[in-house]
């Protein structure tokens, strides 16, 4: 690809096409979906952190006036042999099976035991209360210390530790270990060695839209499934396998997703809607509430971190050393792994380790999180960065910028980088302003420096060539924040025809081939390939019906800015895609392209922040005053878009880091399920977001494109706490910095 | 004879050695290669890794080829948010 | 007993049956199809339901449907008047100001709300004005600068 190429729609900023009907409310999300005969369903929900379920009576609520079907767990199929289990993809099959509706034992406050439907909510309400649960209350470990306690209760008395051989019943799932060289050795060289212990609370996604779904299930098992997801192909395989349906008797419909984060990735009402619509005959429609959301969905949870850094007085690394506890939930399944994988991903070791614990407890199942792991790994590595550039008294972003990871550095995950932009990331953020302006009184500056990979998975892309010489792109994954602005800009180009030209269209479980879903900062990259070599197909069909109009080979014809022209014929009046669209039927047929691939060649992404803060020494309280988020996005596609990701990722990681955190009563309860106390940020809590893109093309995309969706979360805690301690003196290492954990800090600050 | 390296987790069962020299030209007959030397191990590896190839991840392959010289490693998948 | 009432809604007059205990979010939503407004927290706190009950900003999920009898309620549908786009709605769109767009109603019915009170309002205002939105997507910077700008443009200050 030529850098001095010049294109004529990526790197603008049309107007999306799905715009005018998300600001004229026409746009349909997940609960606005609503047939004829439609129920509500709603969900019983466990009281106990951890119980038995001694028995389950339905009988009062099935007979309630206006209830028309009862389900518990055993109106689902058996849970699934241990070959099919790992037919999941990334969930095991029987853990969420057991997830979506308790078996035997509710094992978090929230767990799904029962569902009705009923013709009104009012009804199915009045119905759940009816619903007769004989609890034999078990006891329950909330923390990584009181799960890892020898001796203390087990969640499954049947799990061992994976990844430990000889392992007896644990409530660590999993442990995972890697690196390279010889960590001792390291540390001998280092001339400082600074070891600390991070933890962080559990906080949720926090998208605005509850989960909700409308299922239609007729009599001879097709069944139809509208529902908000991230990747409807996900919750058609997920539903279907856990009803034991085939796939293709199963459409599901996305509806437009109002936000996700990796959170809409996995099914909750899904199965259950599907099942009661089963037994009822008629359509049932669940939504969540709030509450449920907070109290059922999948947060992250809380994470412990020790991590230790070696370092030779001329600032160079020389070992890395980490061992993660992350909670998973009452079945595990934490993003360890990737904490593990990214905590020492930025720099250059010749000496790295890091050990990763899942470890189960009874609070609700995790789900993904944008960039999941890696944020709450780096505000453990990039806080002992900044204490390390004090130490040595050098500029933060140099030493970051000493040891930065570049082409052919060995990663700390494995592989040798290839081209990424992890250093002119740096030099970007060095060389703002914003990095050398003045400060005021009780203001603190602090910068910070992440690492995501982004995934390639599997994308399907459609083409069809309409009679006037439009395009319809169909794609496989739900928009949740501009794609299909960016796919048609991408068609568009290769086209060489207006934007205006394209429509995007995210197509149903019937209407395209099988797509991943919308996470890992993959759309724009990977689908926006498929759609490229689907329109490259259009293309090659075009030059044919081109060449047999002029009755030529079809290698003479050239497709340039949208027409067909006789190469070497300057006289020939070339023909235009709308004449070639019109004639389509005379000249063989509709002019269709279809694509689909398993994308290779991810680019991995950095960004680096710098956040200003000002605090208030009599009330604890910190205020973000001036943000600037840097970041590789190897080639905007639509800067706007990802600017708007770089903005929105620094907000969430800066509630994350001041405010968010759930909190649990002794019992389990979570005591905060609403946005007044889960209080994420509001447009009065920050400031304007102030972005760079840098542009240092993946070489493996047709536009250079990298994922830009996740890394921006990954800075924003680390350069908040590091300008914290530039304006306290303090070095707090628990999350959030609430104004009282501030001002504990500030009275002790050795105890912070 | 490519250059393959294995998760930590799984040296154990690999003759206590993460790194190994292994014949074949594709990630299919690395996996058959290895599951030779130390029978078990292709299972071990199979639907839960992604492979780096030469430093660029793909994230389930099987046919994917490799070079004579090339360096591939095993390592656990990650999806995303 | 069902309660009848009859509202004009943006810009019709409209009659329905309600339960004592109704929310006008439920009756806009799920009896009058009106899902242009949208419900994220039902507790009055996310703002994602905002619609103007006589020229008053509220969350829909916290009114009654029975105290909007005789009284106008403006939503999300009825911003663009005769199909013609709102400046806010044409800013938000023109500056990228939604990602998932789930938030957007509520954010264009507030900043409406705003714009007839104070055309003229510093980004401090904005920002106050609808600390009572929550968008999870944008990080806010758009949405502030998108009605900053339609404030000029209702002001006549923009091309």
């Amino acid at each position: 690809m030529s850098e001095e190429k010049k294109f004529r729609w990526v790197g603008t900023r049309p107007i999306r096409p799905d715009g005018i009907d998300k600001v004229t409310g026409r746009a349909n999300y997940g609960a606005d979906f609503a047939l004829p005969g439609m129920l509500w369903g709603k969900v019983l929900r466990s009281p106990h952190a951890h119980a038995r379920i001694v028995s389950i009576d339905t009988e009062k609520a099935r007979t309630l006036e206006g209830v028309r079907a009862v389900i518990t767990a055993q109106d689902l199929p058996d849970l699934f042999s241990e070959k099919a289990r790992a037919q999941g993809g990334h969930h095991d099959m029987n853990d969420l099976a057991q997830n979506v509706m308790a078996r035997g034992r509710v094992l978090y406050h929230g767990h799904a035991l029962a569902a009705v439907a009923a013709v009104s909510s009012e009804i199915a309400d009045r119905a759940l209360g009816l619903i007769e649960v004989e609890y034999e209350p078990l006891p329950h470990v909330l923390d990584i210390e009181a799960a890892t306690a020898e001796g203390g209760p087990l969640i499954h008395e049947d799990r061992v530790t994976q990844g430990v051989e000889a392992s007896g019943p644990s409530n660590i799932a999993k442990r995972v270990e890697m690196g390279h060289g010889d960590t001792e050795e390291g540390f001998a060289e280092a001339d400082i060695v600074i070891e600390r212990e991070f933890t962080t609370s559990p906080v949720h996604q926090g998208y605005i839209e509850p989960h909700a779904c409308l299922a239609q299930s007729a009599s001879d098992g097709r069944t139809t499934l509208w529902c908000s997801s991230q990747g409807h192909f996900a919750m058609r395989d997920y539903t279907a396998r856990l009803l034991g349906m085939d796939l293709s008797l199963l459409q599901v419909i996305p509806a437009e997703i109002g936000g996700g984060f990796g959170g809409k990735t996995t099914i909750y009402l899904e199965p259950l809607a599907v099942l009661l619509s089963r037994k009822a005959g008629r359509p049932v429609k669940m939504v969540m509430s709030r509450e449920e959301v907070f109290r059922a969905s999948g947060p992250v949870l809380g994470t412990r971190i020790k991590l230790k850094l070696g370092v030779r007085s001329d600032g160079v690394f020389t070992a890395g050393e980490a061992t993660l506890h992350y909670e998973g939930g009452a079945f595990g399944g934490s993003s360890v792994m990737a904490g593990c994988m990214t905590v020492f991903a930025p720099y250059a070791f010749p000496h790295v380790r890091s050990i990763g614990y899942d470890v189960m407890v009874n609070k609700p199942k995790g789900a993904a999180y944008r960039a999941p792991g890696a944020p709450m790994a780096a505000f453990a590595l990039e806080t002992v960065v900044d204490e390390v550039a004090a130490r040595l008294e050098v500029d933060p972003v140099d030493l970051r910028l000493r040891n930065a990871v570049k082409e052919g550095t060995l990663a700390s995950f494995g592989p040798r980088y290839k081209r990424i932009g992890c250093v002119e990331t740096l030099e970007a953020l060095r060389d703002h302003p914003h990095y050398s302006a003045p400060l005021a009184a009780n203001q603190g500056r602090g910068v910070a420096l992440g690492f995501w990979f982004n995934a390639g998975l599997q994308s399907s892309a459609g083409v069809n060539l309409n009679p006037d010489g439009t395009v319809t792109v169909l794609s496989g994954n739900p928009d949740i924040g501009g794609s299909r602005a960016s796919l048609a800009m991408m068609a568009a180009e290769e086209f060489g025809i207006h934007y205006d030209r394209v429509e995007v269209v995210v197509a149903d479980t019937h209407s395209i081939g099988y797509t991943d879903v919308t996470g890992g900062s993959r759309v724009t990259f990977a689908t926006g390939m498929a759609v490229i070599d689907a329109a490259a197909e259009v293309m090659r069909q075009l030059r044919e019906r081109a060449a047999a109009v002029w009755e030529v080979d079809a290698e003479k014809v050239l497709w340039v800015d949208g027409e067909a022209r006789l190469e070497g014929d300057d006289e020939r009046e070339p023909l235009s895609l709308e004449k070639l669209a019109r004639d389509a039927g005379r000249t063989g047929g509709p002019i269709s392209g279809r694509a689909a691939l398993t994308a290779r060649g991810v680019g991995m992404g950095f960004g680096a922040h710098i956040c200003d803060v000002e605090v208030d020494k009599e009330t604890g309280r910190v205020e973000v005053v001036r943000y600037t988020a840097v970041q590789d996005a190897g080639r905007a596609i639509h800067p706007s878009y990802v600017e708007g990701q770089m903005q929105g990722g620094a907000v969430q990681g800066i509630g994350w880091a001041l405010n968010e955190e759930y909190v649990f009563d002794a019992d389990g309860k979570l005591e905060n399920p609403g946005f007044l106390d889960y209080r994420i940020p509001v447009a009065s809590d920050v400031p304007m977001i102030d972005t760079v893109i840098v542009e240092v093309p993946n070489p493996n995309h047709p536009y250079g494109v990298r994922g830009v969706g996740e890394v921006p979360i990954v800075p924003p805690i680390p350069a908040v706490v590091n300008a914290v301690h530039a304006a306290t003196g303090v070095r707090y290492r628990d999350l959030p910095l609430s104004p009282p954990r501030v001002l504990k800090g500030m009275a002790t600050p050795d105890a912070a | 004879m490519a250059r393959v390296v294995l998760p930590q987790v799984l040296a154990e069962r690999a003759g206590g050695a993460t790194e190994h020299e292994v014949p074949g030209r594709s990630v299919r007959a690395l996996l058959a290669a290895l599951d030779e030397r130390f029978p078990g191990l292709a299972e071990a590896l199979s639907g839960k890794v992604a492979v780096a190839i030469d430093g660029e991840i793909h994230s389930d392959p099987l046919l994917e080829p490799v070079e004579e010289d090339s360096e591939v490693y095993f390592i656990p998948r990650v999806g995303g948010g | 007993m069902k309660r009848h009432v009859s509202a004009i809604i943006d810009d019709e007059p409209l009659e329905f049956l309600c339960d004592d205990g109704q929310t006008l979010l439920d009756v806009l939503r799920d009896v009058l199809h009106k899902t242009g407004t949208k419900e994220g927290c039902g507790t009055g706190d996310c703002g994602a339901c905002s619609v103007q009950l006589n020229g008053r900003l509220v969350c829909a999920c916290l009114v009654l449907a029975a105290e909007a009898e005789g009284a106008r309620v403006d939503t999300v549908e009825g911003i663009a008047a005769e199909g013609e786009l709102h400046p806010l709605q044409r800013r938000f769109l023109e500056q990228a100001a939604l990602q998932c767009g789930v938030c957007t109603p509520g954010f264009l019915v507030a900043a409406k709300a705003l714009l007839e009170r104070n055309n003229d309002p510093s980004e401090e205002e904005v920002r106050y004005w609808l600390a009572g939105n929550l968008c999870r997507c944008t990080g806010y910077d758009k949405i502030v600068r998108s009605v900053l700008d339609a404030a000029a443009d209702l002001r006549g200050e923009t091309a």
